[in-house]
């Protein structure tokens, strides 16, 4: 798997907000409070492109809020965040996917009475047919069809095909994590921003998943996921970020991250320090 | 009791301008809440500014069919003051806002600072003359027995129903296409379709304008029916009973509407007839008399559909495949 010789990270420092060679998203004083409560206080994060970072921290660390706050579904009280070198801060969420940065939710959002075909089509940027004129005077059928084909393709990824026609909302709910994660390909993100893909998904679709998230990877986008699973984290990541109490108190490889004091202290608990470490 | 006039009666009803009406309202609904996800409870408002905008400027000496354009205008407008303020935020400011208009909105017609356009209390009569010098049916009435209409309620009919046609063939066209896919999507979850890059506002604006401007249309069709506009014709139970229509037919199916003010009017007309008849023949005693009539049927239709509520929850069209998916 990947150890910390992962190319790209070489000679970067495993410090909190260290500079990366080619980052495609950099965050800088991040800050969002929710009453008395600090969820997210990110002094700086950058992400590499073209790696897998995983980002792990207890409950409540505010790593979900953190990535509301980057795709436009929460608004932060201060900071300023890039993509590929793009002011995002203050756009809206459909702005946010339409650049390329693309986000799962951890409570899985399939859409219920719409097949999971049409989940997918859905998904598809720049539709023809999506707009009322359009809609109204045709010509979108050829590019539709192609997305179908893609759609179809993706289906058969990820093991949905068989159940193409069948309304998302009869799924059980490791599949629509599979059918999430899917939909979010399918917008073809530059950026994927995944929120526990894990959660609910048996250790033998597991396996696929992890290899879906390494081939993303492979065919050029960026992956940055949320997951508790320490083996998974370890084991899929080119880099780890460890939030807690809104901030990120260290990142870097995973092997270093695991063996991080600190981390331990504020996460890991004694029992992971060997596991990671091997 | 005559059970054959009854029936031609019910007939009648079920086919009539009035159900042509409804089943436009229950389209434009079907748009909002089938097919969008969107509590418009002031579709009466709707309704309203398409027939007094059609009274009035003809009224004012304007040519019927700028009547028509002005309806449908006042419409788009009154979607976008609607949407506007409401649409961003949660589902039920939408419907706290809209049942709101429709009531202030029947309140301005009505008020004498208005009489001298809107009429006031009175409204405005006769200003669908050039609709009727339109009619290509020769005088007379046609059909047979009890089951007849004359040539004028027919040629309202024949457009109103053509209207219905019409509509729901663009609506088939849209609601297939990505467009139709879009809204979909943003009834079943509107955060899913913006993290898949959906500006779910403009949607929302275009499906409360498609819908009212298809429920102005109803609210024209009544006018030109009647040759009258009142203000009190357009309170809030009309809303409600376009919603009836569309429950009945199963919402989220293109033809609700049409199936459910179909028997809808028919149950109606068929309760009044049953009552009254039995009310002649003296079986009902003194339980009730003549004027309880109307209400009572109502009642009996209400009843009607909370027993259809209890064993077909889809309403007549729907699947109930479709409606177990929601209780995950
Ligand atoms: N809308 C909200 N209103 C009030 N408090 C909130 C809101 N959203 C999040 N919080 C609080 O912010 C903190 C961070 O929550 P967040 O969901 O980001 O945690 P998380 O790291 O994703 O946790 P988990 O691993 O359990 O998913 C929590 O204490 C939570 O209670
Ligand atoms: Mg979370």
């Amino acid at each position: 798997m990947n150890a910390e010789s992962s190319p790209a990270f070489q000679g970067v420092a495993p410090l909190p907000g260290v500079p990366k060679p080619d980052p495609i998203l950099v965050a800088a004083g991040v800050e969002r409070s929710f009453g008395g409560l600090r969820a997210v206080a990110v002094d700086r994060l950058e992400i590499q492109r073209g790696s897998i970072t995983g980002l792990i921290g207890p409950n409540g660390a505010g790593k979900t809020t953190f990535f509301n706050l980057l795709t436009g579904f929460d608004r932060a009280d201060a900071g300023t965040w890039h993509f590929d070198g793009r002011p995002l801060q203050g756009k809206r969420a459909h702005q946010v996917a339409r650049v390329g940065m693309v986000r799962t939710f951890q409570l899985t959002k399939a859409l219920g009475r719409l097949s999971l075909l049409d989940n997918l089509l859905l998904a598809a940027p720049g539709q023809r047919g999506e707009r009322l004129a359009g809609a109204v005077l045709g010509g979108w059928r050829a590019q539709e069809a192609a997305h179908r084909e893609q759609a179809e393709a993706l289906l058969e990824r990820f093991g949905l095909a068989p159940l193409s026609r069948h309304f998302a909302g009869t799924l059980s709910g490791g599949q629509r994590k599979l059918l999430e994660m899917a939909r979010a390909l399918m917008a073809r993100p530059r950026l994927l921003m995944l929120d526990e893909p894990m959660a609910g998904v048996n250790p033998a679709l597991r396996q696929s998943l992890l290899a879906h998230i390494q081939e993303i990877r492979t065919e050029g986008a960026t992956v940055l996921f949320i997951e508790h699973d320490m083996d998974v984290v370890m084991g899929t990541s080119d880099w780890v970020v460890v939030m807690a109490e809104g901030r990120v108190i260290a990142e870097g490889p995973p092997a270093a991250v695991g063996a991080d004091p600190e981390v331990i202290d504020a996460y890991l608990g004694r029992d992971h320090g060997k596991a990671a470490g091997a | 009791m005559d059970l054959v006039k009854i029936l031609t009666d019910s007939l009648r009803a079920a086919i009539g301008v009035p159900a042509a009406a409804y089943a436009l309202a229950a389209t434009g609904l079907n748009v909002h809440f089938g097919y969008t996800g969107l509590l418009n409870f002031g579709q009466v408002a709707f309704m309203l500014v398409g027939a007094y905008g059609t009274a009035v400027t003809v009224n004012e000496g304007g040519p019927l069919w700028l009547g028509l354009l002005v309806g449908i205008g006042l419409a788009v407008a009154l979607g976008l003051l609607l949407g506007i303020p409401t649409l961003r935020l949660r589902a039920d400011y939408l419907a706290i806002v809209t049942i709101a208009t429709a009531e202030i909105l029947r309140y301005v017609t009505r008020s004498r600072a208005l009489q001298s356009l809107t009429g006031g209390v009175f409204g405005i009569q006769k200003f669908a003359n050039p609709f009727f010098d339109l009619n290509p049916i020769p005088p007379g009435r046609y059909g047979f027995g009890t089951f007849n209409f004359s040539h004028r309620q027919l040629w309202v009919m024949a457009v109103g129903w053509l209207t219905v046609g019409l509509i729901l063939l663009l609506l088939t066209v849209l609601l297939r296409s990505p467009w139709g896919r879009v809204l979909k999507a943003i009834r079943e979850d509107e955060d899913a379709a913006r993290s898949l890059g959906k500006n779910v506002f403009a949607y929302k604006i275009q499906s409360l304008i498609l819908g009212g401007v298809i429920g102005a249309l109803a609210g024209m069709l009544l006018a030109i029916d009647t040759q009258a506009v009142n203000p009190d014709t357009f309170i809030s139970i009309l809303t409600f009973f376009a919603y009836t229509v569309l429950i009945l037919g199963g919402p989220g199916r293109i033809l609700a509407p049409v199936v459910g003010a179909v028997i809808f009017w028919f149950l109606l007309q068929f309760t009044d007839g049953v009552l009254r008849g039995a009310l002649e023949a003296g079986w009902l005693g003194s339980a009730i008399e003549g004027n309880e009539v109307a209400a009572i049927r109502f009642a009996l239709v209400g009843l009607g559909l909370m027993l259809l509520m209890i064993l077909r929850p889809q309403g007549i069209l729907g699947s109930r495949e479709e409606l177990l998916t929601d209780e995950r």
